[in-house]
């Protein structure tokens, strides 16, 4: 499991593993928000911490179709199948490497981009916070999203489709733990439910994600 | 004799065949009893005028529309468990029927709201999670389309449906955390002192009655209808072999 997560890595953040490309997603969203609102100093200062949480789940949905799609193509899914650790398992160690990729990076990037959005003092300890507690939750939806989508050619629109509704409550609380801490208000409670969604995910969503794996293996 | 065994298609397709125009002859009966009661026969509410009436399509619509997303999350367990091909059809012939209930709803639910919220659209817990119950119906509809062997596009549809439900649910009481409520609460519950009042309930009974039955009339039409398609597809495989 460990020798797989690490071959994980290594295939992104090698050449052509696309390992910078959901970071500099996530810049680009983030500057073009301001064009499209307006550069008015009070306006970003209260939408940036939403902003930033929409701008995550976006990045961290650029490379979801990545998970699998390419271990299917050339057969190294099926070698990975037989190996002697449980599927579950190997969803598990997949998304974590997703999270390391992808989650981690956006939410050590966040609070730096949160200046170009004149996101207030108090946010920036509860937005990377909320993005730490979040992100794990994300990469694990989206794993199951992938694996459920990997036998489909071209899937990459379907699985945003398929995925994006079932980001809705984790993007709910992680915005509004955000939005709370930000205005000096208590978030313990969607900071409590977030948490708890997150580790909900990660303990159910590996058995959905190897049910899937095995009907597409088929 | 067990109820499964009606589950075997040539079975499913002999009664259905007869039960279909009976169906679709109580429903049709039902909605427009209902209908033309619920739009002459009642009288405008004292403050919202003749608005009220749109509740006998709002309500019953709204209804199905989540007893139907209900509906296929049997079906697909059914499917997963016992592997009955007509199950796994069935729930993917209420699908549109649902989605189309969800659009119904959402659309009476607007045309009421301008008048009387002074807006068409409110970011209110109820209207979002049908909103979002609308997405996932949509998503489910899209994974079936997008696989082209039927059995395996039946397990992935089934597992969605299992997965989505869960977070269909989730987002139910997310919004509701996240915003405060324009819409009215219920008022049709059985165990409550104070509901919507007799004259409205009565002509509001039928036409959910007429909604049940139109449901289950589409549905059984469109099972068939997938039977008979898979039926000319093996046919057509076993000519060219």
């Amino acid at each position: 499991m460990i020798a797989l997560l690490l071959r994980d890595l290594r295939l992104a953040t090698r050449a052509g593993g696309g390992f910078g490309l959901g970071l500099v997603f996530f810049l680009i969203v983030v500057v073009l928000v301001p064009f499209g609102v307006g550069p008015e100093t009070a306006i970003l200062s209260k939408i940036a911490s939403g902003i930033l949480w929409v701008a995550a789940l976006l990045a961290a949905l650029l490379s979801l179709d990545r998970i699998f799609a390419l271990d299917f193509e050339d057969g190294a899914l099926t070698l990975i199948a037989t190996a002697p650790i449980p599927l579950e398992a190997m969803g598990l160690a997949k998304a974590t490497a997703h999270w390391l990729t992808t989650g981690l990076p956006l939410t050590i990037a966040a609070p730096i981009l949160g200046v170009l959005l004149q996101l207030p003092n108090s946010g920036y300890s509860i937005v990377a916070l909320t993005l730490l507690l979040g992100t794990p939750a994300l990469s694990m939806i989206g794993t199951f999203g992938a694996a459920l989508t990997v036998g489909i050619r071209r899937g990459g629109l379907l699985l945003s489709l398929l995925v994006l509704p079932l980001y809705i409550p984790t993007l709910i609380f992680g915005a509004e733990a955000a939005r709370r801490g930000t205005a000096g208000l208590d978030a313990t409670t969607p900071l409590l439910m977030l948490a708890g969604i997150t580790a909900g995910c990660i303990a159910l969503l590996p058995f959905a994600t190897a049910a899937v794996l095995r009907i597409n293996l088929r | 004799m067990s109820l499964w065994e009606y589950a075997n298609p040539k079975k499913f397709m002999g009664w259905t065949g007869p039960i279909l125009p009976w169906a679709f002859g109580a429903a049709g009966l039902c909605l427009v009893v209902g209908l033309f009661w619920g739009f002459f026969l009642t009288p405008d509410d004292f403050r919202q005028g003749s608005t009220v009436k749109i509740i006998y399509l709002h309500v019953p619509a709204a209804l199905m529309a989540i007893n139907a997303w209900m509906m296929m999350l049997v079906a697909s367990l059914i499917w997963l468990v016992r592997r009955h091909h007509v199950s796994a059809l069935a729930a993917k012939a209420a699908a549109p029927v649902g989605i189309t209930m969800t659009l119904i709803a959402l659309m009476t639910g607007a045309i009421w709201g301008q008048p009387m919220w002074g807006t068409y659209w409110a970011w209110d817990p109820r209207l979002t999670s049908f909103l979002i119950l609308f997405l996932f119906y949509l998503g489910y509809m899209a994974l079936w389309a997008a696989i082209d062997d039927p059995d395996t596009a039946a397990d992935l549809t089934s597992v969605l449906c299992m997965v989505g439900s869960v977070f269909a649910l989730l987002s139910r009481y997310a919004v509701n955390f996240w915003n405060q409520g324009l819409h009215q609460g219920a008022s049709l519950s059985l165990d409550k002192e104070e509901n919507v009042s007799d004259v409205f309930f009565f002509p509001l009974l039928v036409c959910i009655a007429g909604f049940v039955l139109l449901f289950f009339a589409l549905v059984l039409l469109r099972t068939r209808t997938e039977i008979r398609a898979r039926r000319v597809r093996a046919l057509q495989l076993s000519e060219v072999r």
